[in-house]
């Protein structure tokens, strides 16, 4: 299996997955971090994360498969939702809210 | 890196009505970014046209740029101009 289809599997296997640098208890990078803390606000809590930083093929991996150049990335039901602007973006509007919701069956 | 040279980047790559960016610190930078290109787009095909118009040269500096995108009548609406 290459990275593509790693990731693919990764994304639509597990409903929330947030790419990351490092992890909810120890982020390496203040964009993850807080992308962290946006989803626990939303009441999200057993949401899946990979930290890019332990593995060099999917840091490169994702940024080809979304055609985004950075780290975090999130993603809901196999869908790119966006890095950190959009995600705290879609949190100020309520939207993201919205979209987990919907997800999670609340 | 500066924010002016920064702003002309995305100029000269994406047709804008608005760009605004700050940062003096030659690593992080903000920007607000107003182009028609964005219309019927989401957010994160509008970002996309924004990293396509900087570049892959930049994509190691990228990290450091946060950025808001608005299509004419959403910046035309917005609170924060």
């Amino acid at each position: 299996m290459n990275v593509q289809e790693k990731i693919r599997n990764q994304v639509t296997e597990n409903s929330i997955v947030l790419y990351m640098k490092g992890t909810p208890q120890f982020p390496q990078c203040g964009f993850s971090g807080a992308t962290v803390q946006i989803l626990k606000a939303c009441g999200v809590h057993d949401f899946t994360t990979v930290d890019v930083l332990a593995d060099p093929a999917i840091r490169d991996g994702i940024k080809v498969y979304s055609n985004w150049p950075t780290v975090p990335q999130l993603y809901i039901k196999g869908e790119f939702v966006g890095g950190a602007d959009i995600v705290r973006d879609m949190h100020q509007q309520g939207e993201l809210q919205k979209l987990i919701n919907s997800t999670v069956g609340l | 890196m500066t924010a002016d040279k920064l702003r002309n980047t995305i100029i000269n790559g994406l047709p804008c009505d608005h760009v605004e960016v700050v940062g003096d610190d030659g690593q992080h930078f903000e920007a607000v970014v107003v182009s028609p290109q964005f219309t019927g787009k989401n957010r994160v095909q509008q970002h996309q046209l924004v990293y396509l118009a900087l570049g892959e040269r930049m994509s190691a500096e990228i990290h450091a740029l946060s950025m808001r995108t608005f299509t004419p009548d959403a910046w035309a609406q917005s609170a924060i101009k």
